[in-house]
């Protein structure tokens, strides 16, 4: 009796043991603590609070309600967290940060990170770590450059997607000459650097670039400066952002450069920017933009749902924050578990359709996204229908062209 | 090149207007007001809120929102600087400044980071020719009345009763108490004053300037660095200290743009070791 309750309790035991290894899908065996914890590292009050910050967290939630909604009982788990911190856009804060929400908090994942130094400092936690990390905010290529790893993935845009959108779409369209005013520090000079090497490419040629102080309210030197340039430049390369972008382009405004003959390019604009200035003071403006709430059905819907929630029309950013954290729900689903290697290997290759992009890829050799980018002008303030309707997709890039090859020097 | 130095002059004008009520305010009530930059982003928001909310127009809040920000300045004095004045410099410091981070994340919380948009007001819209080159309106504009309200302080400050016991209580203090003037009494509206110039500054500002609750803090070091080149407290000092140094930016902009950022910094420093109270400063003042 004694030694036949012992062979049953090994033997219950070991059902026990089975089960928590766990067949696919269903029960959450072989989720690790028992839930799902998706981490927002973003800027909370920062100059990119406004872009991505406390909505991209809206666009998060929305992505594991989704998520919910479309496998039910067949989710994985259904205990998905989502919660969020500031990195206030300094790289030191960023590593501790991330640290923290990987060790402390548990997160399985780390999403968003605006400000390129911010997101190669969280880039090198999660390889350290071997926890995934997929950024959406920064635009360096480093991320699936020189400073690339297995755990680390790269989604939404990057600077060479904005140089060869912008540089490459209006050098081709007769602004040839170039005068680029960068803000000085790595973003600035990292823009610059990619800018030049696209209007090079496209046959036209940079005739000078200046630093601007960063930050800045003042760029009338600059501006005065453009139009007795020899050769005379086509086109002003602004490669600023934000406060320093809505305050250049106010004084370009001023200046009248437009009748001078000299057009205005933006580097890195986002909605945000173009609402700050009014529509009127940037109309037909181009820039490179890599989704837009209102570029069609599928994407209006989307919006309209995300305006519900926070009362605000997303950015590019925010919607690409909701893609992000879908495709890692699904690649968790897909593999059962959320053992990082083998999400990483659900990851790799996928296709990606959803509310932002319909043609998307995540490459196996970079972890780059790749889908297709567009060329935006900035519509006349008699064109703008509603409020944040400030864009008109003037062109598509197709993916294979819109992002660079991988980079051979980046080895996973 | 004349373009370049007219230019440096219109951002001078910024310069000027802060650091004159920084100066005046520093003189008198031996506070460095690190505030002084948040009220200047007030004005600026307070024109867009007149502007978006009640449709009131430029002009109007070029009057409304100084005479505002300088009783809500008045009553700060009142309130707080008066009582922390006797105690350690230290205190104030640290006031205005935690001041300046509330006053600055209040105006986050409500109007997020990105700027907010304000139109030039028609009647300044295009440009005037000026002889040797033409010039936007607005800037032009922006210059004529922040000499001709530099001008005005100056004027009351040297020609009447009052401005003479400013001016004395603003630059010799203790000798002035020492005199027989009620320096207390001229402290609280002194203070209320220097808050309406950088609020006035700030509704000047958001036509030609973005907007956004960090344009006070990027804008304030420099200010700092005019009134020391101009001497601490020395209220001509700082009005030449603020044309002078947009000179120099806007030409350091022009030649070394790699170098602009810290030029006004180098200009301090050189300003320093050849007078080391700033250029209009006496060395007891400190």
């Amino acid at each position: 009796m004694r030694v036949l309750g012992r062979s049953a309790a090994l033997a219950t035991a070991g059902a026990l043991l089975a089960g928590c290894a766990g067949g696919p899908g269903g029960g959450g065996g072989k989720i690790s603590d028992e839930k799902l914890v998706l981490a927002v590292l973003t800027d909370q009050s920062g100059v990119y609070a406004d872009l991505s910050g406390k909505n991209a967290v809206e666009a998060v939630k929305m992505a594991v309600a989704d998520f919910k909604a479309k496998y039910g009982d067949k989710a994985v788990t259904d205990k998905i967290e989502v919660i969020s911190a500031d990195h206030q856009n300094k790289p030191e804060i960023a590593n501790s940060k991330a640290q923290e929400l990987y060790d402390r908090k548990k997160a399985d994942l780390i999403l968003d990170v605006p400000t390129s130094s911010a997101a190669l400092a969280v880039a090198t936690v999660a390889k350290n770590k071997k926890k995934l990390f997929i950024d959406v905010g920064a635009a360096t290529t480093e991320l699936e450059g020189k400073q690339c790893n297995k755990y680390t993935f790269h989604y939404g845009y990057n600077s060479y997607m904005l140089a060869h959108g912008t540089g490459t779409g209006v050098t081709k369209d007769g602004g040839k000459n170039w005068y680029i005013v960068y803000p000085d520090y790595a973003f600035g000079q990292d823009m610059q650097k990619t800018f030049t090497t696209a209007i090079k490419g496209a046959g036209g040629s940079v005739v000078k670039s200046d630093p601007t102080p960063f930050p800045n309210d003042n760029f009338s030197t600059f501006l005065l400066k453009a139009p007795g340039l020899k050769p005379k430049p086509q086109v002003l390369g602004a490669m600023q952002a934000g406060g320093d972008l809505v305050n250049l382009v106010k004084q370009y405004n001023e200046y009248k450069l437009r009748d001078k003959g000299v057009k205005l390019a933006a580097g890195l604009m986002f909605i945000t920017d173009i609402h700050s200035l009014g529509s009127d003071a940037l109309a037909g403006t181009r820039f490179t933009d890599f989704w837009y709430w209102n570029a069609n059905a599928g994407n209006r819907a989307w919006a309209d749902k995300f305006k519900a929630k926070t009362g605000a029309r997303p950015t590019a950013v925010q919607a690409a924050d909701y893609s992000a954290a879908l495709q890692y729900l699904e690649a968790v689903q897909r593999g059962g578990t959320d053992k990082s290697d083998d999400v990483v290997k659900q990851l790799e290759g996928a296709k990606v359709n959803d509310a932002f992009t319909s043609t998307g890829t995540i490459r196996a050799e970079d972890h780059l996204l790749t889908h297709d980018a567009y060329v935006a002008e900035v519509k006349p303030k008699s064109e703008v229908k509603e409020p944040w309707d400030y864009e008109k997709i003037v062109s598509t890039i197709p993916a294979a062209e819109a992002f660079q090859q991988p980079d051979p020097s980046c080895s996973l | 090149m004349l373009q370049q130095a007219f230019n440096g002059l219109v951002g001078g004008a910024f310069y000027a207007l802060l650091a004159l009520g920084l100066a005046v305010i520093f003189g008198m009530l031996g506070v460095v007001n690190f505030a002084h930059g948040a009220f200047y982003m007030l004005g600026a928001f307070g024109s867009f809120v007149l502007l978006d909310s009640f449709g009131v127009n430029f002009w109007l809040a070029l009057v409304i929102v100084p005479v505002v920000l300088g009783i809500a300045g008045v009553l700060l004095e009142r309130l707080f600087i008066h009582r922390l004045a006797p105690l350690d410099p230290l205190y104030n410091f640290l006031f205005t400044f935690g001041l300046a981070l509330i006053l600055q994340d209040l105006v986050k919380r409500k109007y997020g980071v990105q700027s907010q948009p304000y139109p030039r007001p028609s009647a300044l819209d295009g440009s005037i020719d000026l002889g040797l080159f033409t010039y936007p309106t607005y800037q032009v504009f922006v210059l004529a009345v922040s000499v001709l309200v530099c001008g005005a302080v100056w004027v009351v400050l040297t020609r009447t009763r009052v401005g003479m016991i400013v001016r004395a209580a603003t630059e010799r203090p203790e000798l002035s108490r020492a005199l027989g003037i009620d320096v207390a009494r001229w402290v609280t509206p002194v203070f209320g004053f220097g808050i309406a110039l950088a609020a006035f500054a700030g509704v000047l500002a958001a036509p030609m300037r973005a907007v956004n609750p960090l344009m006070g803090s990027d804008l304030i070091i420099t200010v700092f660095a005019v009134v020391v080149i101009g001497g601490l407290g020395s209220v001509f000092g700082s009005v030449a200290a603020g044309f002078a140094v947009g000179l120099v930016s806007a030409l350091g902009n022009y030649y070394v743009p790699s170098l602009s950022q810290t030029l006004v910094f180098i200009l301090m420093a050189a300003v320093l070791l050849w007078r080391p109270a700033g250029l209009f400063g006496r060395e007891e003042a400190l």
